[in-house]
């Protein structure tokens, strides 16, 4: 499991890290992450639906910020859990780019052993970075 | 983080962070609280509030409330006070959940006439008020529909028959808020929330039922005033906000001011999550208008949610809501930026007060508290955890010292992550039942982050809000069933 999630930060909140040599691992990681706040085995979220995402900012923290959004929209907009099946990162021009494939399912209680929902990404202390051969983001939740 | 070296004493419930304790900061920081709750306060807080008293505009001081911890942005708890005409307006000093407020309404029934069908009522809310995450609810209505909702506030429930026209008398700003604008929120946040209506949301949002026994009436005149009137009378409290619609407005407009806060206005601020713009640019006034729309979908959210309450008591006890004496105390708001009028060393000047998890408070006799409590002040409803119990205040006239704010709950000691760990959600809600209060849930990690233990001591934090003069206790409520989010 490629993230953990902290216990003594934003105690009303969740944050969580989450890592990975690539950055496409890092996005996966925090995607995952996100979704395990609200769901408990991420394994029981099957296949049926599919969804694409695409998009690009100037800075690949708030590329991150707004991927992870997305799975937060999902959730409330179509009542869908989604997990990322591919994702690519491309920088150039001073953007930066994200093209995903999620996978998923709609949210079912007797099915999904669900946590506490996500409300939003938020940007205290939010960090993306890349150190000693690893990128890393540190995220904040708000639940 | 200990409390910062440089706090000043001011008295024995109010202490203060000088400027010069952080760069940038342009006022000092204010907290409300007794010794013992400062100590107890985590590092968050001290960071924060710092942080807040960097914003452009902020007047005398930014204040924090004695519930005071952790969040992002502001402190929850935080209250900021800030000129119109040269300041700014912050979505972080109002949080995603705009406007997610309290409600309380009463029943004449005793606990004794209650107590058989306690089990009965909390499945029955617990099917009728959908809870967790994605929860979706019985208003169906079309998008368009939606965006006249978020312009109509609880006003549009009474004319579609979700309410009694009394209940808009005893909400704050009626339940309607004046100047929200639907062209000024997204497609994307009218997708995310129209399905939502009628929905708990989860974290520390429930629905309980509760009792004030005859011990806890602290002011009996007062309390007559708020309707309690009957030993050990049954009353219904419930926590939820403005759901996805509400997150999804605040995100927007959180990225849209990251955009031009630095390059347009030239404003630095010391964490992103207080993106500002210029409360009176055309980015604020364009959020202010959106942000409007989601406190408005919060009094409607809470409003129908009322309705399906009434709708349950009335079934379990075959009268009609009516009879059972089904009136609103009131309904409060915690995440918001309001226009507030105060008279500043003798000059009278609008302000934009943010109050992020606290309460307006009105003392009696102002503009804005319901005429049948003008003479008592603005009922202030308080939840504490699920497993102690939650106050009704009122407010004061020395109130005027916080901009007439006061705490919102009891305020988390442990995370959410560590909460999970030590408790168990089963085991406590055997625990919970065994002592009295039933409780269900859609989730048992949910519950067990939200166990008594994780919080401040509520009497404590009453306590030190009428100590401080911000707020005076009226009634306790003891739970007794609880619908968890």
């Amino acid at each position: 499991m490629p993230y953990k999630y902290l216990e003594d930060v934003a105690i009303a909140d969740v944050a969580f890290e989450a890592w990975g040599a690539t950055l496409e691992e890092l996005f996966t990681a925090a995607a995952e992450a996100t979704m395990n706040i609200m769901v408990a085995d991420l394994a029981t979220i099957t296949s049926g639906e599919k969804r694409k995402i695409a998009l690009e900012e100037e800075n690949l923290d708030l590329l991150l910020f707004n991927f992870l959004q997305e799975l937060v929209f999902y959730k409330d907009a179509e009542r869908l859990l989604l997990r990322v099946a591919k994702v690519r990162i491309e920088q150039g021009d001073g953007i930066v780019r994200v093209e995903a494939e999620l996978y998923g399912e709609e949210l079912n209680p007797r099915k999904h052993d669900l946590g506490v929902d996500v409300k939003a990404i938020t940007l205290h202390q939010f960090q993306v970075e890349h150190s000693a051969g690893a990128w890393r983001a540190n995220v904040i939740v708000d639940v | 983080m200990p409390v910062p070296a440089s706090i000043k004493k001011i008295s024995d419930t109010v202490w203060e962070i000088p400027t010069s304790y952080k760069e940038g900061m342009r006022v000092p920081a204010r907290i409300y609280a007794t010794e013992e709750l400062l100590k107890a306060m985590d590092d968050g807080v001290f960071d924060q509030i710092t942080n807040v008293a960097a914003l452009p505009g902020l007047v005398k001081a930014a204040y924090c409330m004695p519930d005071a911890h952790w969040g992002y942005g502001f402190p929850i708890g935080g209250v900021a006070p800030v000129d119109t005409k040269t300041g700014v307006i912050s979505p972080g000093g109002i949080g995603f959940d705009v406007n997610c407020g309290m409600r309380l309404a009463l029943t004449n029934l005793t606990y004794d006439e209650v107590k058989p069908h306690v089990r009965q009522l909390v499945d029955r809310l617990f099917e009728r008020v959908p809870a967790g995450v994605g929860g979706t609810g019985f208003v169906k209505i079309s998008q368009d529909e939606f965006r006249r909702v978020v312009e109509q506030g609880a006003s549009w429930c009474i004319k579609h028959g979700y309410g009694w026209k009394e209940d808009l008398e005893r909400t704050e700003e009626k339940g309607c808020i004046e100047g929200a604008d639907a062209s000024k929120i997204s497609a994307k946040s009218v997708e995310r929330g129209y399905k939502q209506i009628g929905t708990l949301g989860s974290g520390n949002h429930y629905l309980e039922i509760q009792v004030a026994r005859p011990e806890h009436v602290f002011d009996e005149k007062s309390a007559q005033a708020f309707g309690i009137t009957i030993p050990n009378q049954v009353v219904i409290m419930f926590h939820c906000g403005s759901r996805g619609f509400g997150h999804q407005v605040a995100t927007d407009y959180l990225q849209s001011f990251l955009k031009v806060m630095e390059s347009k206005y030239h404003i630095k601020i010391l964490d992103r999550e207080l993106a500002c713009a210029p409360f009176h640019s055309r980015e604020g006034q364009d959020y202010f208008a959106a942000m409007k729309c989601a406190i408005n979908l919060s009094f409607t959210n809470r409003q129908v949610i009322l309705h399906r309450i009434r709708e349950v008591f009335s079934d379990v006890f075959r009268r009609s809501a009516e009879d059972l004496g089904m009136h609103m105390v009131y309904d409060v708001a915690h995440n918001t930026a309001k226009l507030e009028r105060y008279e500043i060393d003798g000059e009278t000047r609008d302000l934009l007060i943010h109050r992020k998890g606290a309460t307006r408070a009105f003392g009696p006799g102002m503009d804005g508290v319901p005429e049948a409590y003008q003479a008592v002040g603005q009922p202030v409803i308080i939840g504490g955890s699920m497993e102690t119990g939650s106050y009704l205040l009122a407010g004061v006239k020395s109130g005027i010292e916080t901009f007439f704010s006061t705490a919102h709950g009891s305020g988390r000691t442990m995370s959410r992550t560590k909460a999970k760990k030590q408790y168990h959600g089963k085991t406590l809600q055997e625990e919970m039942a065994q002592r009295g209060i039933y409780v269900r849930t859609v989730s048992y990690a949910g519950l067990a982050e939200e166990a008594g233990g994780a919080y401040k001591n509520v009497d404590h934090v009453i306590e030190a809000t009428e100590l401080a003069g911000i707020s005076r206790r009226v009634v306790r409520f003891s739970p007794v069933g609880n619908v968890k989010g």
